[in-house]
């Protein structure tokens, strides 16, 4: 099929995160600022420099049968449990093909993470080195195989038109709806199932980034410790948990009727060729990001009021956003409200893009901005240049087109932005 | 002191339920695993070790094959265990 120039929508929402088992529950508690962080309780904690994450509100074993858990990672897991929300949100009543709304040759997948299947990797390690070679799981391979989340969601919807699984660490889930949004608008698929997952709260994880400097230490104020764009922040928090989407093309949602949260617009994508962990400090990436995000969509920047930060609460990379976001947009961006929810859920890495993908359609349905949460003292950097949403939900805009940016960077200098508005 | 074929039968019960969820009291000796017991083929490598530990056996994986009921491999447990 020739490269078509399709509209994408988005026809279905679901997630499991910190803050909730659903996206009902994610919804409500973002909206009242709530924060998901905890104290981490486990024996293995207690030496660790960083002793707070953010993890599930729900365990997906209470949701997933036992058979089927125990062969899934993790990260697997929280991604079934948001795409079959997902799924029957958009009105499916069962897998491609069963239901006749979808044809499975016209549904593709699309899941990613930053780390893939880490903590059946190193638990495997323990059982081997404890246990020996004949008790490593046969179920191992396939569960830590990076696309698992990707390809355990197209088994259960039935996804034969493609499944993916692109990497770009705390890019990865929106480079996974970008992708998809692509699929689709190019004719590949008519609907696709896409979104990002992670779950690595384990030693070796919170060891490795507490000893890059990049998580917060702050210990004794765990619902406190994710501050984006306030002064005393000092790093993220580690959260885990699943975002997915069911982004479809507008013809296909039209003729069976579907309900429609919002317009995916498209994506801007650049990367940093800076350094291999650091952002670059003016956002000269993320700029680019945006620009080429301008260049290859309609996207109106007048529209535009609302933007889910990519903001982990990092002194360097929440400032680098807020520059870019100016630099490109001028004086538009006086009308951008900005929300940081990490300070809620924490950082879920490879599943931040597909969380946040959530938020963003959810805000722009409701025409409400979640908070940021913990902002005391905010950066001059931050208020000079943009108008952080703080402390408490903002109403956007009642009438008209609205639009929304969330923009999601990973280690690597990978930077992607994706754009939503109402239909 | 060995087990009893009564005693293979409820630990590979056991075994079927903790890996595929199947009741304990669908386990019966002329079950196949694959096809009346929801054990697929890296399933089965988990009940054959479950098994060997549980049971003080080896089951070389040229063998595993001929395990295809559970029949198969509780009489292939009564002759080699330890």
């Amino acid at each position: 099929m020739s490269p078509t120039n399709r509209t994408v929508v988005v026809t279905g929402i679901g997630a499991t995160t910190p803050l909730g088992g659903d996206v009902a529950s994610t919804w409500e508690g973002l909206i009242a600022g709530r924060s998901g962080v905890k104290p981490l309780e486990q024996d293995w904690a207690a030496d660790q420099a960083v002793r707070i994450a953010a993890p599930v509100a729900v365990e997906p074993t209470e949701v997933i049968p036992r058979p089927q858990a125990r062969r899934l990672d993790r990260s697997a897991q929280f991604a079934l449990v948001a795409a079959k929300e997902a799924w029957a949100d958009a009105g499916f009543e069962a897998k491609a093909g069963e239901d006749p709304a979808v044809d499975p040759d016209r549904l593709g997948a699309v899941i990613a993470s930053g780390i893939g299947g880490v903590t059946t990797l190193l638990d495997q390690y323990d059982v081997l080195k404890e246990k020996g070679v004949r008790r490593v799981s046969p179920h191992t391979v396939p569960m830590l195989m990076p696309n698992s989340p990707s390809a355990n969601v197209g088994l259960a919807v039935g996804a034969r038109a493609g499944v993916h699984t692109p990497v770009s660490a705390c890019a990865s889930g929106a480079e996974a709806i970008g992708y998809a949004i692509e699929m689709i608008r190019t004719g590949r698929a008519d609907v696709v199932v896409a979104g990002g997952t992670e779950a690595a709260i384990h030693p070796l994880p919170i060891a490795a980034f507490g000893n890059m400097m990049a998580m917060s230490k702050n210990n004794d104020d765990p619902q406190g410790a994710s501050r984006p764009y306030d002064t005393a922040r000092d790093g993220f928090v580690l959260g885990e948990g699943a975002g997915v989407v069911v982004l479809e093309s507008a013809e296909h949602a039209a003729k069976r009727g579907a309900r429609v949260y919002a317009e995916a617009v498209g994506q801007g994508i650049s990367a940093d060729a800076h350094d291999i962990v650091q952002p670059e400090p003016e956002g000269r990436g993320i700029s680019h990001a945006l620009q080429n995000l301008l260049e290859r969509t309609d996207l109106d920047p007048a529209e535009i009021v609302h933007v889910n930060a990519h903001a982990t609460s990092t002194p360097a990379g929440d400032i680098a956003e807020l520059k870019a976001l100016r630099k490109v947009f001028g004086d538009d961006a006086d009308h951008f409200a900005v929300s940081a929810t990490k300070s809620m859920t924490g950082h879920l890495l490879g599943g931040a893009g597909g969380v946040e993908t959530v938020a963003t359609v959810l805000a722009l349905y409701h025409r409400v901005a979640p908070p940021t949460i913990n902002v005391e003292n905010l950066d001059p950097e931050a208020e000079a240049n943009a108008d952080v949403v703080r402390g408490e939900a903002r109403k956007l805009p009642v009438d008209g087109r609205i639009a929304a940016l969330n923009d999601s960077f990973g280690f690597g200098g990978h930077n992607v932005v994706l754009a939503f508005r109402t239909i | 002191m060995a087990a009893t074929q009564e005693e293979i039968v409820a630990g590979l019960a056991e075994i079927v339920n903790e890996i595929a969820g199947i009741p304990v009291e669908d386990v019966q000796l002329d079950k196949s695993f694959t096809d009346d017991l929801d054990v697929d083929s890296l399933s089965m490598v988990e009940v054959v070790v479950a098994a060997e530990e549980r049971f003080d056996v080896k089951i070389p994986d040229e063998d595993v094959k001929n395990l295809k009921t559970v029949g198969d491999a509780t009489d292939y447990i009564l002759k080699h265990q330890g």
